[in-house]
């Protein structure tokens, strides 16, 4: 009814004005613009553009997320997937390889200081491994997919060609989109089975401030999981819940979620783009702190990876390394050869 | 070569949504899929624009530079095309693109959304030129038949302009000097870098 009234007003104003207008050319006096200008009120581009981030108007098609008319964003969007997230990549993963295989070289691997007594414990079950394993594996898949996404077009299409590279890439994309559930299925596991043992504790500051026994040669006592262990399991923890909520922000892209806020901040193209973002920095950090963890169970100390395959350790192990766990698994008598850690 | 372009004359823009219309029936365009809109900027308020909007075939395309499988180039015109063949659905287009021209056929569950799809300027795709296979991906190639493409082609109000973007420029420039007032070429700062100056 209001618009019906302005409408009217409007009118009302204009056939004066015209007629005035109209009859302007006669009486040269009054100070009327020999032409018209529309545009005097319309809508500017570079003001839209300077005002608000993109510029959105109505639509007459069902798909609404075509009201955005322009989005400058994606600009922004692109020079961070063109050049700033390979650098951070490369600095990432090239910088913790080059670490790991300098501190290979200058520490060496962390021995076993009384040798193999023979006498293992159990570390882990089998419930607590395939835990380990299927996030394990996932994050595997998913971390060499996820790069493809990032260097494939740099340095693998060279090598194998276009098609090649669609056909690899679009299998990459699937195991990329189906496997995060078993990586999800695996966190899940894992925090149920590991969070009582990951709380942090006074041990932990002096499990740190004393190196933790890879840097230098002490062993400060550690239970179940020393602080470099919580480390990771709170960054695969934090980190994989983060991997999770942007990473099905992407796969389900535009979905109304069950509130309003949310699905505001879920149907926008720059919330897709601002989640590519975080699960790309996130995934690459997570990266950059598995090799390291990969690392330390396998090559870089003697006796860790049969926690994970057999869940079995040697008892020399267990008590070098984790000294209050290995207290209560261990047998008591300890043998000729084994020393208590401290 | 000319450099092709799309201008809207946002001052002539009546929003009759014909360029869209055509578009969908020259290349049989999908259900859902739209390679052209018209948006409407400040609807029902004094100073309303609408502007006719698709794939404005950007210098430095920001398709090509996101694209993880490379699969977009620039013809000899200008023209910003991809190869379906190559495209793996990602959406990182989507993301770069500023004018939302990339387009998929489905809504994304699974990552699944299809090849892409966008405004090709009626220039067809990588196969070969006028060929039921390109027909069949791409949609007609006019710009093959000599002609330009439909949407500008059959705009009634001759609002939205293609071709040559120094000709098109040429005749933005000399309108807004006939009638006194230009809204200016919307996209032209984004896409190309440049501003008519009016």
């Amino acid at each position: 009814m209001s618009r019906l009234i302005e409408l009217a007003r409007a009118l009302a104003l204009a056939i004066p004005i015209a007629l005035f207008a109209g009859a302007a050319p006669v009486s040269a006096q009054t100070p009327v613009p020999k032409q018209v200008n529309p545009t005097a009120e319309s809508v500017k581009e570079d003001q839209l553009l300077k005002e608000l981030q993109r510029i959105e108007g109505r639509i007459t098609i069902p798909d609404k997320r075509e009201a955005v008319l322009i989005q400058p964003a994606g600009r922004d969007w692109r020079e961070w997937r063109q050049s700033t997230l390979p650098r951070i990549g490369t600095i990432a993963i090239i910088g913790m390889l080059a670490l790991l295989i300098l501190f290979l070289i200058v520490r060496g691997r962390v021995r076993l200081e009384n040798g193999f007594s023979g006498r293992t414990v159990q570390r882990f079950t089998a419930v607590e491994r395939f835990g380990h394993w299927l996030t394990a594996t996932s994050f595997i898949v998913l971390g060499l997919t996820g790069l493809n996404v990032t260097f494939g077009r740099d340095y693998l299409l060279p090598v194998v060609g276009a098609e090649t590279f669609t056909f690899l890439s679009q299998w990459a994309k699937y195991l990329h989109n189906y496997m995060s559930f078993a990586f999800v299925l695996g966190l899940v596991i894992i925090f149920f089975a590991w969070v009582i043992y990951n709380l942090p504790t006074a041990r932990d500051f002096r499990w740190i401030a004393e190196g933790g026994g890879i840097i230098g040669n002490k062993h400060p006592p550690a239970a179940k999981f020393n602080a470099g262990q919580k480390l990771v399991f709170w960054v695969t923890i934090l980190g994989g819940l983060t991997l999770t909520i942007t990473g099905y922000m992407l796969m389900f892209p535009f979905y109304s979620l069950p509130s309003t806020t949310l699905t505001e901040i879920n149907t926008s193209i720059a919330a897709i783009q601002n989640a590519q973002v975080i699960h790309a920095v996130v995934g690459l950090i997570m990266i950059a702190i598995i090799l390291a963890h990969i690392y330390i169970g396998t090559i870089g100390m003697e006796g860790a990876f049969s926690s994970m395959s057999t869940g079995e350790v040697d008892e020399n192990w267990a008590r070098q390394h984790h000294s209050v766990w290995a207290e209560r698994v261990a047998s008591p008598e300890g043998g000729g050869r084994t020393v208590p850690a401290e | 070569m000319a450099r092709m372009k799309f201008l809207c004359d946002a001052d002539r823009c009546i929003e009759c949504n014909a360029c869209v219309t055509a578009c969908k029936n020259e290349h049989e365009v999908p259900w859902g899929i739209n390679r052209r809109r018209v948006v409407t900027i400040n609807d029902g308020k004094p100073g309303e624009r609408s502007v006719s909007m698709a794939c404005m075939h950007c210098t430095d395309a920001p398709c090509a530079a996101v694209c993880p499988v490379d699969c977009f180039y620039t013809t000899a015109d200008g023209v910003v095309l991809h190869s379906k063949a190559l495209c793996i659905g990602c959406g990182y287009c989507f993301y770069a693109c500023p004018f939302g021209a990339p387009q998929y056929p489905r809504v994304g569950n699974f990552g699944s959304r299809g090849k892409m799809d966008k405004c090709t300027y009626c220039a067809g795709g990588p196969e070969e030129d006028m060929t039921a296979v390109e027909y069949a991906s791409y949609g007609s190639n006019r710009l093959a038949e000599g002609k330009l493409p439909l949407c500008a082609e059959m705009c009634s109000t001759k609002a939205l302009l293609a071709g040559d973007g120094e000709i098109i420029a040429q005749i933005y420039k000399e309108r807004v000097a006939k009638r006194g007032y230009g809204s200016g070429a919307w996209g032209w700062r984004t896409a190309y870098k440049e501003s008519i100056a009016t």
